[in-house]
């Protein structure tokens, strides 16, 4: 069977160690984490992190979500497929000077792949992009033609289509939930 | 009130009500012990031979007492010796509280001596673990770790206490913890649900149930019985189910799984509905799981979510506490009978009997058999006694040959499967409930695996009676040699001690028994007081534990010995 690509958004509090727990339970389904991103969320004290694995099995990805859930300090885990989410990654490439300026396709470059110059000095240049693997990879492709001395990309970021952060009703619920509990007591 | 975070520890240990720890001092504990020197008269500390012991007995603790087990060790050493338990507890949802001494926090990370990372190590395998660095976070960190551990599924947690920490002064606030955001240990169970499960219950012709710890975890066994009842649905117990219900309950058809009874393993790819209790579908319950019960509606009730569809595939899930779904399921059922459906039982019952159960209970010649000297406790005893077992044959025919009128009276090393599990364990128990006998039934491998923990029964004067079924070999895989490995016992001869003369070295009564003449006035003379006893058992060398579904096998493919498989005979 064919690996599809998942998308896997884990909201947390920030605790020490959290993302060992994390990667711990991908390591134990033999699952590849193929990007990672961690930051903060539109909720305070709330972190996101965002997790690209593959597997040939949805049932998988099913268990790894609910396993994530079940830690103490993760408040909710999501999965998704590429078409249910908008992501992007960011990817920067540094070039020698004198040869992106021989190359003389640097105008038309930026500006096909809707990249941009960072930096820029006698010995080298630094060019950023933004978009999808495929996109930043194609950048890459053309660029190496002319030699990259350095590139990185970075691991992918993604909202949902949905209106809100996804956690925000669980948020709400939960403390209306401890008001409960301590007014019980 | 101003304390150091080692006094902390204490109040904070004393808030949630705890009067015995089993632990182990060492260097990077020592500002614990030494306010625990204070306490002395308020908290028991059980001095074990081994954090192993320590962790196991912790163990058998929680499970009788239903309250967490709390273990105190050092760092490094002390801390990685208590793994093992801390994996067991998490595989059988043990509540088990362990603190383990750290290197000052200046030397995290330095290769200091005694540093371990016990966070690293400890991750995967606790429900949470926490670094306690600043003595101002105990209270919160005990309160916490109480409450983890005990509510929802239960596990362990571990709490790594740097030293500067328990050093460390603080203002001693106490405030238990009941919320967490981001943990919700239980659901509230959903109506709809139950309602769709007692439809399907209800227009079942040849409904089963099968039940785990679940139902004692969340002390349901009475509404067990009455849901069971009400609808005169037969079921039967996961090897950690057992004891929830009484052994002559009139629908309990005994333990599913690999050596399980034969009929609750037949029935389970029979039935029409299958009906899971607080059980997990352990591969070793379900077998090949292609084959189980594909033929029946599956109704999986559990706390867990994760668990719900991860191995069978359900009809309908309920998530939430066993007791809880089973007061709401039992008030929609309908009041049934299957009489026949009950009664089909019983011929599976007829030929385990034949074939397995006479033999091995009541033989009248050759050597003693395992299954004797279980019948022999059980009988006399009255099933009121507390079982522990080790791991392997031992455990296997305890459970099988058990008799029990009380629940919460087995414990044994389920998911992990931990050799050397049942002598600290059982020392957990007889601390846990000191008027009740706890018998231990271990093998010579597992006994020797914690045997210096004998020395922690001599010096706290702990009543359990060890009964070793002793055949000279590591019986279990000695079994799977004989009949998977074309009888090629690689490394499972075992020579013994004389464990007379061990018992007597540590002042604990001892007797050998290897004539069948002698076995019920031995068990009498072991039952007869409060006392430790060691009864070494000299059973037959090789003996097999039937019935057997074999490893890579359906359920209902069953062994009757080595020649023999299961039929109906039709």
């Amino acid at each position: 069977m064919e690996n599809k690509t998942y998308t896997v958004t884990i909201y947390s509090e920030n605790q020490i160690g959290l993302l060992m727990q994390i990667s711990n339970i991908f390591t134990r389904h033999s699952l590849s984490i193929w990007s990672l991103s961690a930051s903060a969320s539109s909720i305070e004290g709330i972190h996101t992190i965002t997790i690209i694995t593959d597997s040939p099995s949805e049932k998988q990805i099913l268990e790894v979500v609910m396993q994530l859930e079940k830690r103490v300090d993760v408040v909710k885990a999501f999965y998704y497929t590429n078409d249910q989410i908008i992501y992007r990654e960011l990817a920067l490439y540094k070039m020698q000077t004198a040869k992106l300026l021989e190359c003389g396709r640097i105008e038309d470059l930026l500006t096909n792949y809707n990249a941009r110059i960072v930096e820029m000095n006698n010995v080298f240049t630094v060019i950023q992009k933004t978009g999808k693997t495929e996109e930043t990879q194609s950048l890459y492709d053309e660029l190496n033609k002319y030699g990259v001395m350095q590139f990185v990309r970075s691991g992918r970021i993604a909202v949902t289509r949905e209106k809100l952060e996804p956690v925000k009703d669980f948020i709400a619920e939960r403390e209306l939930e401890k008001n409960k509990i301590n007014k019980e007591l | 009130m101003k304390t150091n975070g080692a006094e902390a520890l204490m109040l904070s240990l004393i808030e949630e009500g705890t009067d015995t720890i089993f632990g182990y001092p060492g260097g990077q504990i020592m500002p614990v012990y030494d306010k625990l020197y204070d306490y002395k008269d308020r908290i028991r500390h059980i001095l074990v031979r081994h954090e192993q012991g320590a962790i196991h007995a912790a163990q058998g603790y929680a499970r009788m007492k239903r309250r967490p087990g709390v273990v105190i060790v050092t760092s490094g050493p002390g801390a990685t010796n208590v793994v093992t338990g801390i994996a067991d507890a998490m595989a059988d949802s043990t509540p088990v509280v362990v603190i383990s001494g750290q290197v000052p926090s200046s030397a995290l990370g330095t290769d200091a001596f005694q540093e371990a990372d016990v966070m690293g190590l400890t991750s995967p395998i606790t429900k949470w673990n926490y670094q306690i660095r600043r003595a101002e976070d105990v209270p919160w960190a005990v309160s916490r770790a109480f409450y983890i551990a005990m509510t929802g599924r239960p596990g362990p947690v571990v709490l790594d206490f740097t030293k500067d920490a328990q050093v460390g002064m603080t203002e001693f606030i106490y405030n238990k913890c009941n919320f967490i955001r981001s943990y919700v240990p239980e659901k509230e169970p959903d109506e709809t649900s139950i309602e769709k499960a007692a439809e399907i219950i209800n227009s079942a012709k040849k409904p089963f149930a099968v039940f785990g710890q679940g139902v004692t975890l969340s002390h349901a066994e009475n509404e067990l019985a009455a849901f069971l009842e009400k609808g005169d649905i037969p079921a039967g117990a996961t090897l950690l189910g057992i004891s929830a219900l009484p052994s002559d309950f009139e629908l309990y058809e005994g333990m599913i799984g690999m050596h399980g009874n034969i009929a609750p393993n037949i029935k389970t790819n029979e039935c029409d509905v299958l009906i899971a209790i607080g059980m997990r579908f352990d591969d070793r319950v379900t077998g090949t799981i292609s084959t189980y019960a594909r033929q029946a509606k599956v109704i999986h009730i559990d706390i867990d979510a994760s668990e719900i569809g991860k191995i069978i595939p359900v009809e309908v899930g309920i998530l939430g506490d066993a007791k809880k779904v089973l007061v709401s399921l039992t008030g929609k059922i309908h009041r049934r009978r299957h009489r026949a459906w009950v009664k089909s039982f019983d011929k599976c019952y007829d030929v385990e009997k034949e074939k397995v159960i006479d033999p091995e209970v009541r033989p009248e010649t050759g050597y003693i058999r395992m299954g004797e000297v279980v019948e022999a406790v059980s009988g006399v005893s009255e099933g009121k006694a507390v079982v522990i077992t080790d791991v392997g044959q031992n455990q296997m025919i305890a459970a099988r040959y058990s008799r029990f009128s009380m629940n919460r009276s087995m414990i044994t090393s389920g998911g992990l499967g931990t050799m050397g599990f049942g002598l600290p364990a059982a020392i957990g128990a007889k601390t846990a409930v000191p008027d009740r006998q706890v018998c231990l039934f271990t093998g010579d491998g597992g006994i020797q695996m914690t045997i210096e923990e004998l020395g922690t029964i001599m010096q706290e004067h702990i009543g359990v009676k060890i009964i070793i079924l002793n055949n000279n070999w590591l019986g279990n895989v000695r079994q799977w040699q004989e009949l998977f490995f074309d009888e090629r016992y690689s490394q499972t001869r075992m020579l013994n001690p004389d464990y007379c003369k061990i018992a007597d070295a540590y002042g604990i009564k001892s007797r050998v028994v290897s004539d069948r003449k002698e076995l019920y006035a031995a068990v009498r003379e072991m039952l007869s007081d409060d006392l430790p006893y060691i009864m070494d058992v000299h059973v037959i060398e090789e003996g097999l534990v039937m019935p057997m579904v074999p490893p890579g096998k359906g359920i209902n493919e069953i062994m009757l010995n080595s020649k023999e498989w299961f039929d109906y005979g039709e």
